[in-house]
């Protein structure tokens, strides 16, 4: 049996409406023993205001060199039930949808095997089976895997991709999310599996500027869906709109480059100058929607502060046409990849996030190094200092 | 022997086949759908141009969760959604329902379980989080604990849509910055006071120092030689205690119980829509750790939340409310003080300044 603890700070956080962390670890601590030192150390940490886990910790499984994290308990004598409390990421299904079947027998793994907790999901889209031993981990791998599931990235390497929910249930993507996030996957487990880079690389598919993965945020190379035509008006709608509240104050007027207006009853879009951003479809979606040439924007970069500072996602690429590109297997935007985890690879230090390797050696030298062509499209303005490094191919 | 084991494992499968957990209705309409109506917080609807009508029950969810709460959903999937159900990239549970009769019965009986229905519209979404400690090294506070604490407190923004717009909070427990903290309306990070402490024993053992050094963002660290053998210093007047080191080298340890706790960020966003996405900013450099319920949190976050709803006008996040009615009265309409430490003193911190004579006097 698990030694049961007293846990006066955590019981606090059982009240209140919101759904309780504690009556989870708990519920988990009921099917799985050793989760009850989970509370225990976990309250120790509340008493104490500092976190009781030792530093890092290696944990994997036989042929990957990434997947898993470990961890081990400053007080195993204490706590021997997570001595060694490791997670397992596992591959989520792209945009997240599940079967109650796969997902009760992963709860039954979790329970067998580890801690019976999981986070649904991790930051990066992962599934997360928490708490089991380096002994179990092959158990656990291999039980998942006959799922059809196999494990996600950590360490330097490609970490799992992600996306939104895209053509499966949004009338707003202008890409097929889903498929290009497993297509990629898995083209590239090697590096996914097995970790070769300077540091980690993410990428994120979002079907719109609405971005609901963040994909601008939180990945090194994000897709962000967008159009090329004209957007589409049903006039009928739009009337209906405008009986329901004021479409010139909170539409017209909110859009970024002021490219609507009234004629009349009609609304006319000046399409050449509408910046894509999503706002007027978001408000009149049954009166607008994007044209027919979709595809999505490329962004690169983007980062958490460490070291160099945070970094958005910055444009590179502003229309891919990923519909053409998936007819030849997506053989355009794999050769654009292998070019920057080239260059990464030559030019890039340990450590050293690609969107602070740009930083580093300028926009240029990576599109160079990348083979694409500077446009205006990749800048907020010119420069404005004139410390230009003229080449020697432009000089005569 | 060892070869039949090797033979039997099953290794680099890749992600699994999502169409194998699409219901029908969605397969039959994927890519086609004409739009879709938030019909209350908790639920909307889907319509295709075939006609077809989905809906989805949105409910909220800890993220941490045990088995049990899974079989749970999967009970409520089997009963109502022939078994199909699909997590948000906010962590919030959806039911996917084909039959609009089911949608009532299934909410009932989510709230006679306990769960929490809601998170769609003009309310404060599920909270992106992280570890905390629960499960992370570098932790300066609690991930799970802190978001129930704000999300008992906010819970009515969760089940109404009663704000000028969509407010996204999210939890760090380091400046590691995992998630999405770094974008969001309100942000609440981890922040350490304190210079690491070095075990010069340890470090020798553990460490990489070149790596070590590299790692600093204020190049405050220098190779040094302690008993006639290498090891690092620090130098305390610049290191601006980012536990950067310690994630590389062991011996580094940063947190401390005393002067560990939390900062408070605002008006940051990720989407396109009218403006352009944008970093969340300082409001609060330092609450201290106040577990098991960080009330200076709880109360920084309904602080930020109050003004807004008052003072925002329909369809602006908080980001575009504090560009309206500018810094100076976001920091009096809240009461938060204006220190040293808002400003700007990192690599490009000068382009942060007022380089006009704009005022709001």
């Amino acid at each position: 049996m698990g030694k049961k603890h007293q846990t006066p700070l955590l019981d606090e956080l059982k009240k209140g409406k919101w759904i309780s962390f504690v009556r989870e670890i708990e519920r988990a601590a009921e099917k799985s023993e050793r989760t009850e030192d989970l509370l225990g150390q976990v309250e120790e940490s509340y008493h104490d205001k500092v976190n009781h886990w030792k530093h890092g910790g290696m944990a994997g499984v036989k042929g990957y060199g990434a997947g898993m994290v470990g961890r081990f308990s400053e007080y195993p004598d204490k706590y021997p039930g997570i001595k060694e409390c490791h997670s397992m990421r596992i591959i989520p299904s792209a945009g997240f949808f599940y079967n109650s079947d796969f997902l009760r027998k992963l709860a039954d793994i979790s329970e067998k095997h580890a801690g019976g907790l999981l986070n649904f999901h991790g930051a990066t889209g992962n599934i997360q089976i928490l708490g089991m031993s380096q002994a179990e981990a092959e158990d656990v791998f291999q039980a998942v895997a006959e799922l059809g599931f196999d494990l996600g990235g950590s360490g330097s390497d490609l970490r799992t991709p992600s996306c939104c929910a895209g053509q499966a249930r949004c009338e707003f993507a202008n890409f097929d999310t889903m498929k290009i996030c497993r297509h990629l996957t898995e083209e590239y487990l090697d590096e996914l599996h097995r970790p070769a880079f300077n540091y980690k690389f993410k990428f994120k598919f979002s079907g719109c500027a609405n971005d609901c993965v963040a994909s601008a945020a939180r990945s090194d190379l994000a897709f962000i869906g967008t159009w090329k035509d004209k957007i589409k008006i049903n006039q009928e709608e739009v009337k209906n709109y405008k009986k329901k509240f004021n479409v010139q104050k909170y539409v017209l007027d909110k859009c970024p480059t002021k490219c609507m207006w009234f004629e009349g009853e009609n609304l006319v879009i000046d399409d050449e100058n509408c910046v894509k951003c999503m706002h007027c479809i978001n408000e009149l979606p049954k009166a607008l929607k994007a044209g027919d040439e979709r595809g999505c924007s490329i962004l690169i970069g983007a980062k958490a502060p460490l070291v160099t500072g945070p970094r958005m996602g910055m444009m590179l690429v502003p229309f891919y046409d990923v519909n053409e590109d998936a007819k030849n297997d997506y053989e355009w935007i794999k050769s654009l990849i292998s070019n920057m985890w080239e260059f990464w690879d030559e030019y890039g230090v340990s450590r050293e996030r690609i969107g602070e390797l740009i930083g580093r050696v300028g926009l240029n030298t990576f599109l160079e190094g990348i083979g694409l062509e500077p446009i205006p499209e990749m800048v907020e303005h010119p420069r404005s200092n004139p410390f230009i490094k003229f080449t020697e191919d432009e000089e005569e | 022997m060892a070869e039949e084991v090797k033979k039997k494992r099953l290794t680099d499968i890749g992600p699994h086949d999502y169409n194998e957990y699409l219901s029908p209705v969605i397969k039959n309409n994927y890519g086609k759908w004409a739009y879709h109506e938030i019909l209350d917080p908790g639920t909307m609807v889907h319509v295709a141009e075939s006609g077809d009508k989905l809906y989805t029950v949105r409910m909220g969810s800890p993220r941490l969760v045990s088995g049990s709460f899974v079989r749970d959903i999967c009970d409520i999937a089997d009963k109502y959604c022939g078994g199909h159900l699909r997590f948000t990239t906010r962590n919030n549970v959806e039911f996917l329902i084909e039959d609009e009769k089911n949608v009532e019965p299934l909410k009932k009986d989510l709230e006679k379980m306990g769960y929490n229905v809601g998170g769609i519209g003009n309310i404060v979404a599920n909270i992106v989080h992280t570890q905390g400690w629960v499960h992370c090294h570098t932790s300066a506070s609690d991930a799970s604990g802190v978001v129930k604490s704000v999300m008992d407190e906010l819970y009515e923004y969760f089940v109404e849509d009663k704000l000028p717009s969509k407010v996204r909070i999210a939890f760090a427990c380091c400046l590691n910055m995992c998630g999405s903290v770094s974008s969001s309306d309100i942000a609440i990070v981890g922040t350490h006071r304190k210079p690491p402490r070095i075990d010069a024993e340890r470090l020798r053992n553990l460490c990489e120092i070149p790596s070590t050094i590299a790692a600093c963002p204020t190049n405050s660290i220098r190779p040094d030689t302690v008993d006639g053998k290498p090891g690092v210093k620090v130098n305390e007047e610049t290191c601006v205690f980012c536990g950067s080191c310690y994630t590389v080298c062991p011996a580094m340890p940063i947190a401390n119980a005393e002067n560990d706790g939390l900062s408070i960020w605002v008006g940051g966003k990720v989407s396109n829509a009218r403006t352009k996405p944008t970093f969340s900013k300082l409001a609060i450099p330092f609450i201290p750790n106040d577990p098991p319920r960080w009330p200076g949190v709880v109360n920084a976050v309904k602080t930020i939340l109050n003004e807004y709803k008052k003072g925002a006008e329909p369809g602006e996040r908080v980001g575009e409310w504090i560009d309206r009615i500018g810094w100076p009265r976001f920091f009096k309409i809240t009461g938060f003080p204006f220190t040293k430490y808002h400003i700007d003193d990192f690599r490009l911190g000068e382009t942060t300044m007022n380089y006009s004579s704009h005022a709001r006097l």
